[in-house]
């Protein structure tokens, strides 16, 4: 209808109790402004903390677990097909953790559309041998080159150059925790004892430190090369493939598809990281909490204000009806007046919003865990921004509603007469 | 009868709070085109209450009422709203105007809800009508700048925005000086004579009925003459 003349009269209706108007666009600014930053905050630390795990964990990863054979003997005799065959104390197999047929494999998954990469991988015990003691460790040996690319290996290596690894043979980076359990610098070499009993010299031209202690205690990283003449195997060994998808969503079946179509283990990334997930959902989900609170207190504040502002006004309501103004008219100039408080608070909510969390990200924040990290995370989703303007002005919308209400049902009867 | 502007058909009204009180009792009279009309009686005889209803405003009331023509009884809120803004004009005791306009705007906003002209024509007809009442210069004044006497020519410009059919007063001299209360008299009366303006003013003052056209004398919600 007329809204022209509605948003003029609702405005100086704000403009006539500026102050009052102020206090309540000063509160939507300050929820707005907290649930903007809040959000920001909390997700940029969800994202990092996923990151620490998830940056580096495969989203299917492909290798030969040593379990009892699935198909034992008796059950492929068909003289015994037709009943139960109870079997006790089976054991493992001598099945090998390599990957059979693992050139085939990957000439497959490089034809594989859904595949953004993969990375293949030995993983083996050893001792670390300091003096009389010996230190249980992992080396793995990769392909630095693809585990830079797909994993960002090359992100936490806090001294020394990742690509030596494959450029010096029998060289090694080894963990932060165990370098300082070893007591070894860089250049120095250390010994490993095989699995199968062997000794073998290795140089150290890196640390590496992943943000997990725990791993960072036991694990180190050669060439593939390497770990091969280490373990004795040939050329073609290798016990783990590490793929990357270009869809994450997509995990799960690929990984089934795989571990069908090469006879391997195949393990996705939702399936190896449930818990984190849920961190991450349970912390999100109390800043949202907190925000809404924040905004609702505030549409409390407008709630009172227009209140206030309907009780100072009845006479001008009483003389708008007399004069023709409908009941419908009189709410819309409310409503207007509430949601322009909540605009106008919100956007500016927005801005400070954006000002605040601009500033956390650049407050320094170095931890020895985070080696990546250097100033505080802040996640600049633009959804937030869209979440807080769109719930700014649903509550004063819902704050505006009540009283405009009221105003509309004033009997301007009973003011004229009261006069 | 093609010239009835008004017309009241038994028209009754009660009160309900604290007791049942009837206080308007088979009201029945009309109001033609170009009539100057003043109601009068005794303080509580029902005169404000009987132009609460005749203004559409108070729709709690048995009876019939009639304006232009057209049956009051069912219409909507809305629609009521629409026949107060188009064809009534009110003048109020207290100068009801609001303070947050100037008074031009004031006289503008019917104009502007009426949305029958643009903003610049209303704007025009509002000047006009305030220089017609010799305000003119007051049209940018805040409208709690204004003594009492300009106040109540304001709210008669306001009035008369939309060329309503009927203006209706209750007591708009009732809070004038002698001065003043003459002043609007003179308004009233050549709107009447030189416009052939509708009246129908609710009055204390005799010496301002008794120049009026035509005078409708109520008693305990009676209208006896
Ligand atoms: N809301 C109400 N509830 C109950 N009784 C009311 C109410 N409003 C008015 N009355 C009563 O109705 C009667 C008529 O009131 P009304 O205001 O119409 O008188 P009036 O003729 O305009 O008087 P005055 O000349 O003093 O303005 C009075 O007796 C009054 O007490
Ligand atoms: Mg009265």
């Amino acid at each position: 209808m007329n809204l022209s003349l509605i948003i003029s009269i609702a405005k100086s209706l704000l403009l006539a109790r500026w102050k009052q108007t102020l206090v309540a666009a000063i509160g939507v600014t300050f929820s707005i402004t907290m649930f903007i930053t809040l959000l920001s905050f909390m997700t940029g630390l969800n994202d990092l903390l996923d990151g620490l795990i998830l940056n580096r964990t495969p989203h299917v990863r492909l290798y030969n677990d040593i379990k009892p054979s699935e198909h034992q003997p008796i059950n492929m005799d068909t003289a015994y097909s037709g009943g139960h065959n109870f079997i006790q104390s089976i054991k493992s197999g001598n099945s090998r953790q390599e990957i059979y047929n693992s050139a085939t494999i990957m000439r497959t998954l490089n034809n594989d559309t859904r595949v953004a990469g993969y990375a293949p991988k030995i993983i083996t015990q050893v001792f670390f041998n300091d003096g009389s003691i010996d230190i249980s460790g992992v080396v793995n040996g990769i392909d630095v080159e693809a585990e830079t690319r797909l994993f960002h290996f090359a992100d936490y290596i806090i001294a020394g150059n990742a690509a030596d690894i494959s450029r010096q043979a029998n060289s090694i980076v080894l963990g932060k925790g165990l370098a300082d359990k070893l007591l070894v610098n860089i250049g120095d070499v250390v010994q490993v004892t095989t699995a199968k009993g062997e000794l073998f010299p290795l140089k150290v031209v890196g640390y590496f430190q992943s943000g997990l202690q725990e791993l960072d205690k036991v694990q180190s990283y050669a060439s593939i090369a390497t770990v091969q003449k280490l373990m004795g195997k040939p050329g073609n060994f290798i016990t783990d493939i590490q793929i990357k998808l270009t869809n994450l969503e997509i995990a799960p079946p690929v990984a089934k598809e795989y571990a069908s179509l090469f006879n391997v283990d195949a393990e996705d990334i939702q399936t190896a990281n449930s818990q984190f997930e849920t961190g991450s959902s349970i912390r999100t989900l109390i800043s949202y909490a907190v925000g809404i609170t924040l905004l609702i207190v505030a549409g409390f504040g407008i709630y009172n204000i227009l209140n206030m502002m309907i009780y100072e006004k009845m006479d001008s309501i009483a003389i708008l009806k007399a004069t023709g103004f409908s009941g419908r008219d009189v709410k819309r100039i409310f409503i207007v007046i509430a949601i322009s408080i909540g605009f106008f608070g919100g956007l500016v909510g927005l801005l400070f919003g954006f000002g605040l969390s601009y500033g956390i990200d650049q407050i320094p924040f170095n931890t020895a865990s985070l080696p990546t990290i250097k100033t505080y995370p802040i996640n600049y989703n633009p959804m937030f921004y869209v979440i807080g303007s769109s719930f700014s002005l649903i509550t004063t919308y819902m704050a505006g509603w009540f009283p405009s209400r009221k105003a509309s049902k004033v009997d301007p009867v009973v003011i004229i007469r009261g006069k | 009868m093609g010239n009835t502007i008004l017309e009241a058909k038994n028209i009754n009204k009660e009160f309900h709070d604290p007791i049942t009180v009837q206080v308007l009792t088979d009201i029945n009279f009309s109001v033609n085109k170009g009539d100057f009309v003043a109601i009068t009686g005794k303080s509580g005889c029902g005169k404000s209450t009987l132009l609460y209803i005749l203004s559409t405003m108070d729709t709690d009331y048995t009876g019939e009422l009639h304006i232009d023509g057209e049956a009051m009884g069912n219409k909507k809120e809305a629609e009521l709203a629409r026949v107060r803004n188009e064809k009534i004009g009110f003048v109020f005791q207290f100068h009801y105007l609001l303070n947050e306009f100037s008074v031009i705007e004031n006289v503008m906003l019917p104009g502007l809800k009426l949305n029958k002209f643009n903003r610049q024509e209303v704007e025009h007809r509002a000047m006009e009508r305030l220089k017609m009442l010799d305000i003119g210069h007051l049209a940018l004044k805040n409208a709690n700048q204004v003594s009492g006497g300009e106040k109540q020519r304001v709210a008669i410009a306001r009035a008369l925005i939309n060329d309503p059919f009927i203006i209706m007063g209750d007591e708009p001299t009732g809070n004038l000086d002698k001065k003043n209360s003459e002043l609007v008299f003179d308004i009233f009366k050549r709107l009447a004579e030189e416009f052939n303006q509708t009246l129908l003013i609710v009055t204390h003052d005799q010496s301002f009925a008794q120049r009026t056209h035509r005078i409708i004398q109520m008693e305990d919600g009676k209208i006896i003459a």
